[in-house]
C-alpha cells in the first residue's frame, strides 16, 4: 500500500451533498407513495379488548386498516430474538401488531394506510380501541420487587441472569485489606438520530419482487428478515439504506414492526407505501438505553490497588429482548476498563419493565460500566486519601501485559483479550492535557470569583470491530472510475471518504476516481451491519483486501502488455508503470478495458475491448483459465476477535453556588484507536461522542411516570444539548496499532460517549464535596443534593479539596 | 375508552382565511365562532397544531392586514404593532432608548429563527407565563389594544392576563398592538433568565426596574418573573431597600423578600424550592445591575 491518503485528514466527500440539501433520505423517496400511520397503545400495560374501525371507514382516501387479525403465516408469529444467548432464559418479543396485550406506551396496534399521511392520521384518530388496563412495572426497583409482572409467564421479571467471573470473589474480598460497598443509579437516554426510522416499499407485480428502502443500520439483515416474514425468496427482495440521518444504535435493531408491515401492505395493495417515523413515535416506540442500578463491592490494599471486584447490576431491558443481552454483556465485560483486576465477578440481571425496549445506543452498556468502575476508583482514592489519578495509575494494566487475557467472554462470543494499548502513557498525556497537577491555582481563582471548580477523570477500554465478517467489492471501469461497495451501512460517519481513502491508497488512483456505495443489497449482499465501532475495522480491512486483489490482477494484465514482471510494476495516479522506466506505462483504465474482451463494440472503450482489437496472444484464450473478465475483486475480512481501543477523558466543571448551574470549563480527551485512517473524521467522532456523553450526564433522561407514560416525549422537554451546551474538546491522540489486522486499526465510533458521565460525576463531586451516586444530575437536583444529608466527600489530590467539603 | 395515539404529529384539517382588514378578520372570527384562531407568527400555534394539541376549525391569518406593522417610540412609551417580529423589536434602537427592557427581554426569546418569525404581540396574546414579553408588559404597566366588533379599546395587563394561556379577550377579537410605557427618569432596568439550554423557556426569569430619588437613594424596586406563576407577576420589593444609597443597597435582602413572595410550582426541570432560589438570586443580581444603570443614566442626564 502507498501511504498516500492513508492517515491524511481528507475532507469528507459526502458533506457537500448532505449540507446543501442534496441528501436522499427515506422521506425523499416515493413522493407518490401511500402513507402508513399507526394507532399505538396509550397505556403502558393493557389488554386489547376490542378494535372498532367503523368510524374510520368513512374517511375519504382510506385504503386499508390492518390489525393483528390480518397477519398471516410468519407475520403472525412473534418478532425474532436476534441474538439468542444461553443465559437469556426468558426471551420475549412482541408481534408486528399487538395480539393481546400491549406492553408499553407506543406499541403499534393498528396500521392505517391512506392516500397521504394526513388522511392516514385522520383515520387512525377515529379508530376506537378498548382496553383493560393492567398493573404497570416501571424502573429496575419495581421490576426486581416483582409485585407485578410484565409478562405473565416471567414471574420474577428476569429475562436473563448474565454471570461471569474470573475467580473466587468472596474469598478475595474476605482476604482484602479494605472493602467498600455501595449502590448507584444510571438513567435512561436514547440514540435520538436527527432522522427517525422510516420505510418505503415497492412491490413489482410482474416480477413478484420487492424493493424496500429503510433507514437502517443493517440492510442485508433487514432483507433476510423481510424475505422470511413475507415468505419471499431472498433474490426477490432488495433492501437499500439511503442516506441515513444518524443511527447511534437504534437502527441496528431489526426488523422493526414497520419494516415488515409496510412491505406487507405494499404487496397487498400493489402500490408504493411509505412510513416516516415522527418524533413522538420515535420517543415511545423505538429504543432507549442505559438505566441500571449497580451494587458494587470492592476490595483493595493500602495503596488503593484493587484485590477483588464484585458487581451486581439490575439492568432495565424494557418490555422485550429483541437484541438479546448485548448491553448487559458489554456492561459486565467493559466495566473493567484499563485496570488489572485480579478477581472479578459480574452478575447482570436483565429485567422486564413496561417501557420502550432497551437496545444498544452508542456506547452500548459501556458508559454504565465505566461509571461503575470509575466511581469505584474515586471512592478508593477518597477512602485511602490518595490522589484520584494516582489510584488509577497504580491499577493500570502495564504495556508488557498484552495480550491481556481476562478469562471472560466478550459480546461477540470470543475471549475477552485486550490486544494492545499503553495505558500509563495515555494517562500521562491526559494529566498534561488537562494540567491535572496545576489545578489548585485554577480552583483558587474560581473561588475568588465565587464559583466552585472541580476536576474529574475517567479512562475506558472499548472492544471494537467484532466479527463475524464484512466484505467489499472493488471494480475499475473502462472510464477509470473505481467502484467500491460494501454491504455495511452508513449513517453519516464518513464511510464514503474513509473507504475511498483505503481503496485509493491500495490501488494508486486519485481519490476523486473512487465512488463508494454502502448498505445496498443490490451491490453487495453479504454483510452484518454498522454497530460496535466496526465499520473501519471490518469493512475497512475488507476494502483494502479487495482493492489489493484488483491491484494484483491489474499488474498481471499490465505485465503482459508491458512485457514486464508484475513485481517490477507500480501504480501511481492511475498509471501502471515499470518502476524506473519512464514511458513504459499503461493507464489503469486501459487495463480495465483489456480485462474484459468483448465481441460487440458499442462505444470507444468497448471498441478497444472487442476481442479483435485485443493485444492478445492467439495461442491463448482471451480470458485465461481460472480467471474472470473484468478488473474487479471481492474479498472479505473476518477478525479473529474484537480489537480494544482505549482513551481517557478529563473534565473541569464550574458550578455557580447561587444557581447550581453546571458549566463545563474544559473537556480533554486522549484517544487511542490504533492506526488512524483519517484524523479529522476520528476527531469528529470523538466530538459527537462527547456531545452525547455530556447530554447523558447533564441533560437527558426518559422521564417515565409510575403509570409508564413518558412525560417528556418531545425535544421541548427531553433536553438533548444544543451546540451551545457542548464544550470545546481538547484532543490528544495516541496510537497503539492493533496486531489483529493488517491495517492496525481499532474502532472509533462510540469511544467519545463512554466516560462522559463518569468523568463529569467525578468533577461535580470534586466541586461540591457531596457524593454523586446517580446520573444524570441537573441544577435542581444538585441544589437538593447539597441541602440533603448526602455523604460529604473529600478528594485528596495535589490541590485543595472541594470548596464545600 | 378511546384508543389511538393522542399526539400524532400532523395537523387536523382546518380551513384558512387571510383577511386584508381588521374588520374582515373580525367578520371571519365572528362567523367561525370558538373554532377560529388568529395566526400571526405561528411559533406557538403551529407546533400545537402539528401535535394535534390544538385543532381549530379555522385559522385567521392576519399577516396580510396593512397597518399592523411597525414600532412607534415616543416620549410616553413604545407601541408595537401586531405583526412586529421579535427580531425587529430587538434591533430597534428607538424602542430600547425609550424602554430598555424591550431589547433586553427580546434577546432572551428563544433562538434567532423563532425571533425572526414570532411576533411580540402574538406571544403576549398567547399569555404564556413563561414568556418574556408578558412579563415585560406587566412590569412596565403596559396595555394592549383589542379590536372587537364593538370597537377598539385599551386593556391593561392586569386585566388582560387571566391564567396560563388565558386572557380576558373572548369572542371575535384581534390584538392590534401592545404599548409599553417609557422608563421613568432616574431609573434603570435589567433582565436575566436561567434556562436548561440556551434559548429554552426559562426555568426562571426576572425583569426589574429600579428608580432612585434625587439623592441617589432607592425609591422604588420592582420585579416581574417568568415561569413562577400562572400569570405574569409583578412584585414591589421597595421595602427591602427603600432609602438605601444605590451603590450599597442590600439587594440580597430584596432577593430574599422576593423569595418569600413567589409561590412557584415544580416540574420536570425545576422544583418549586429551586425556583424560589433562582428568584432570590436573579432578583439580587438584576437589581444590582438595574441600580447601577439608574445611577449611570442619572449622571448622564
Amino acid at each position: 500500500m502507498t501511504t498516500k491518503f492513508f492517515g491524511e485528514p481528507v475532507r469528507r466527500r459526502e458533506d457537500a451533498r448532505l449540507i446543501v440539501g442534496q441528501g436522499r433520505y427515506l422521506d425523499d423517496i416515493g413522493p407518490g407513495a401511500y402513507a402508513a400511520a399507526f394507532v399505538r397503545s396509550p397505556y403502558a400495560h393493557a389488554r386489547v379488548l376490542d378494535i372498532d374501525v367503523s368510524a374510520a371507514m368513512d374517511v375519504e382516501g382510506l385504503l386499508a386498516i390492518y390489525t393483528y387479525e390480518d397477519l398471516t403465516g410468519p407475520m403472525a408469529e412473534p418478532l425474532p430474538v436476534l441474538i439468542p444467548h444461553p443465559q437469556l432464559t426468558a426471551p420475549r418479543t412482541g408481534y408486528p401488531l399487538v395480539r393481546d396485550v400491549a406492553q408499553h406506551v407506543g406499541e403499534p396496534i393498528v396500521m392505517v394506510v391512506a392516500t397521504d399521511r394526513y388522511v392516514a392520521e385522520d383515520a387512525a384518530a377515529l379508530i376506537e380501541v378498548s382496553y383493560e388496563e393492567l398493573p404497570v412495572v416501571v424502573g429496575v426497583d419495581a421490576a426486581e420487587a416483582a409485585v407485578h409482572t410484565v409478562h405473565d409467564d416471567v414471574p420474577d421479571n428476569i429475562a436473563a441472569r448474565h454471570h461471569q467471573e474470573t475467580g473466587d470473589v468472596e474469598a478475595a474480598l474476605a482476604a482484602s485489606a479494605h472493602t467498600l460497598s455501595f449502590t448507584q443509579y444510571f438513567e435512561r437516554s436514547a440514540s435520538m438520530p436527527m432522522e427517525g426510522k422510516g420505510v418505503h416499499a415497492r412491490w413489482d407485480d410482474a416480477d413478484s419482487s420487492l424493493r424496500v428502502y429503510s433507514s437502517t443500520q443493517a440492510s442485508t439483515s433487514v432483507r433476510a428478515a423481510i424475505a422470511a416474514k413475507l415468505e419471499l425468496s431472498l433474490e426477490k427482495v432488495e433492501v437499500i439504506a439511503p442516506d441515513v440521518g444518524g443511527g447511534f444504535g437504534v437502527k441496528i435493531v431489526h426488523p422493526w414492526p414497520e419494516e415488515l408491515l409496510v412491505p406487507m401492505a405494499a404487496r397487498l395493495l400493489g402500490h408504493e407505501v411509505k412510513w416516516t417515523e415522527d418524533r413522538r413515535e420515535h420517543f415511545v416506540s423505538s429504543a432507549h438505553e442505559r438505566q441500571q442500578r449497580q451494587e458494587i463491592r470492592v476490595g483493595y490494599d493500602d495503596d488503593g490497588r484493587i484485590t477483588a471486584l464484585d458487581v451486581l447490576v439490575w439492568h432495565d431491558n424494557g418490555a422485550y429482548t429483541p437484541y438479546g443481552i448485548i448491553v448487559p454483556i458489554n456492561t459486565a465485560t467493559q466495566l473493567l476498563g484499563p485496570y488489572d483486576i485480579p478477581v472479578y465477578r459480574a452478575v447482570v440481571n436483565s429485567v422486564y419493565t413496561n417501557t420502550v425496549v432497551v437496545t444498544p445506543y452508542r456506547g452500548a452498556g459501556r458508559p454504565q460500566g465505566c461509571f461503575a468502575m470509575e466511581r469505584t476508583m474515586d471512592r478508593i482514592a477518597q477512602e485511602r486519601g490518595i490522589d484520584r489519578a494516582l489510584v488509577r495509575e497504580r491499577n493500570l494494566i502495564q504495556p508488557d501485559q498484552f495480550p491481556y487475557d481476562w478469562g471472560l467472554t466478550f459480546q461477540d462470543g470470543r475471549p475477552l483479550v485486550y490486544d494492545s494499548g499503553d495505558y500509563p502513557a495515555m494517562m500521562a498525556k491526559l494529566k498534561t492535557l488537562v494540567d491535572w497537577d496545576g489545578f489548585a491555582e485554577r480552583r483558587a481563582a474560581a473561588e475568588a470569583r465565587g464559583k466552585l471548580l472541580g476536576i474529574g477523570m475517567a479512562p475506558y477500554v472499548e472492544g471494537t470491530g467484532p466479527g463475524p465478517y464484512e466484505g467489499a467489492h472493488v471494480q475499475v471501469l473502462g472510464s477509470g472510475k473505481v467502484l467500491v461497495s460494501t454491504g455495511l451501512t452508513s449513517q453519516g460517519q464518513g464511510h464514503e471518504t474513509v473507504f475511498a481513502q483505503l481503496a485509493a491508497a491500495e490501488l494508486g488512483v486519485p481519490l476523486e476516481d473512487v465512488e463508494v456505495t454502502t448498505g445496498d443489497t443490490r451491490r453487495f449482499g453479504y454483510a452484518v451491519g454498522t454497530f460496535a465501532s466496526r465499520a473501519a475495522v471490518v469493512s475497512g480491512n475488507a476494502v483494502a483486501l479487495a482493492a489489493r486483489g484488483v491491484r494484483e490482477k491489474a499488474l498481471r494484465i499490465a505485465a503482459e502488455v508491458l512485457e514486464a514482471d508484475p513485481a517490477d510494476l507500480e501504480i501511481d495516479e492511475g498509471l501502471v508503470q515499470v518502476k524506473g522506466t519512464p514511458g513504459a506505462s499503461i493507464p489503469l483504465r486501459t487495463v480495465a478495458v483489456l480485462s474484459n474482451p468483448l465481441r460487440y463494440a458499442f462505444d470507444e472503450a468497448a471498441r478497444q475491448a472487442t476481442q479483435f482489437a485485443g493485444p492478445g496472444d492467439d495461442s491463448k484464450p482471451p480470458v485465461a483459465v481460472g480467471d474472470a473478465p473484468g478488473l474487479e475483486h471481492t474479498d472479505y475480512y473476518s477478525p479473529l476477535r474484537s480489537t480494544f481501543a482505549s482513551g481517557a477523558h478529563a473534565v473541569v466543571v464550574e458550578i455557580d453556588p447561587a444557581t447550581w448551574e453546571i458549566a463545563i470549563e474544559q473537556y480533554a480527551v486522549v484517544h487511542d484507536c490504533g492506526t488512524i485512517i483519517n484524523p479529522m473524521i476520528v476527531e469528529g467522532q470523538v466530538h459527537g461522542g462527547v456531545a452525547q456523553g455530556v447530554g447523558g450526564a447533564l441533560y437527558e433522561r426518559m422521564a417515565y411516570d409510575r403509570d409508564g407514560q413518558l412525560t417528556n416525549a418531545s425535544f421541548m422537554d427531553f433536553l438533548m444539548p444544543y451546540a451551545s451546551e457542548v464544550p470545546d474538546v481538547d484532543i490528544d491522540h495516541q496510537s497503539t496499532p492493533s496486531p489483529l489486522n493488517e491495517l492496525g486499526i481499532k474502532g472509533a465510533g462510540e469511544a467519545g460517549v463512554i466516560p462522559g458521565s463518569a468523568a463529569i460525576a467525578s468533577a461535580i463531586e470534586d466541586a461540591v464535596g457531596r457524593r454523586i451516586a446517580a446520573m444524570p444530575v441537573s441544577p435542581t437536583e444538585l441544589y437538593d443534593l447539597v441541602r440533603s444529608d448526602a455523604e460529604r466527600v473529600i478528594n485528596t489530590s495535589p490541590h485543595d479539596s472541594g470548596a464545600m467539603a | 375508552m378511546l384508543g389511538g395515539d393522542p399526539h400524532p404529529v400532523k395537523p387536523a384539517p382546518f380551513s384558512y382565511a387571510d383577511p386584508v382588514s381588521v374588520e374582515e378578520a373580525l367578520d371571519v372570527l365572528a362567523a367561525e365562532g370558538e373554532g377560529a384562531k388568529v395566526l400571526a407568527g405561528g411559533q406557538s400555534l403551529i407546533p400545537l397544531l402539528s401535535m394535534r394539541l390544538a385543532a381549530p376549525a379555522t385559522l385567521v391569518d392576519i399577516n396580510r392586514i396593512p397597518g399592523l406593522s411597525g414600532i412607534t417610540a415616543g416620549p410616553d412609551g413604545v407601541r408595537v404593532g401586531a405583526l412586529v417580529r421579535h427580531a425587529e423589536l430587538l434591533a430597534s434602537a428607538e424602542a430600547a432608548g425609550v424602554q430598555p427592557l424591550l431589547g433586553r427581554a427580546t434577546a432572551n426569546v428563544a433562538h434567532p429563527a423563532i425571533r425572526n418569525r414570532g411576533t411580540t404581540v402574538g406571544s403576549i396574546a398567547h399569555a404564556d407565563p413563561s414568556g418574556e414579553m408578558t412579563a415585560v408588559l406587566a412590569l412596565t404597566g403596559g396595555s394592549v389594544t383589542v379590536a372587537t366588533p364593538g370597537g377598539r379599546e385599551a386593556v391593561g395587563w392586569g386585566e388582560f392576563f387571566l391564567g396560563p394561556l388565558e386572557t380576558s379577550v373572548h369572542g371575535p377579537a384581534v390584538v392590534l398592538d401592545a404599548f409599553f410605557p417609557a422608563l421613568p427618569a432616574r431609573s434603570g432596568t435589567a433582565f436575566a433568565e436561567i434556562a436548561r439550554r440556551k434559548g429554552d423557556y426559562a426555568v426562571c426569569g426576572a425583569g426589574v426596574v429600579v428608580t432612585l430619588d434625587a439623592d441617589r437613594r432607592v425609591s422604588s424596586a420592582r420585579a416581574a418573573y417568568l415561569s413562577v406563576g400562572l400569570v405574569p407577576e409583578v412584585h414591589d420589593l421597595t421595602d427591602a431597600v427603600i432609602g438605601q444609597p444605590v451603590d450599597s443597597a442590600d439587594w440580597t435582602a430584596a432577593g430574599e423578600l422576593a423569595r418569600g413572595l413567589v409561590d412557584p410550582d415544580g416540574d420536570l426541570h425545576a422544583s418549586a424550592d429551586y425556583r424560589r432560589l433562582l428568584v432570590a438570586t436573579l432578583t439580587a443580581r438584576t437589581l444590582a445591575d438595574a441600580g447601577a444603570e439608574a445611577l449611570t443614566r442619572m449622571e448622564a442626564a
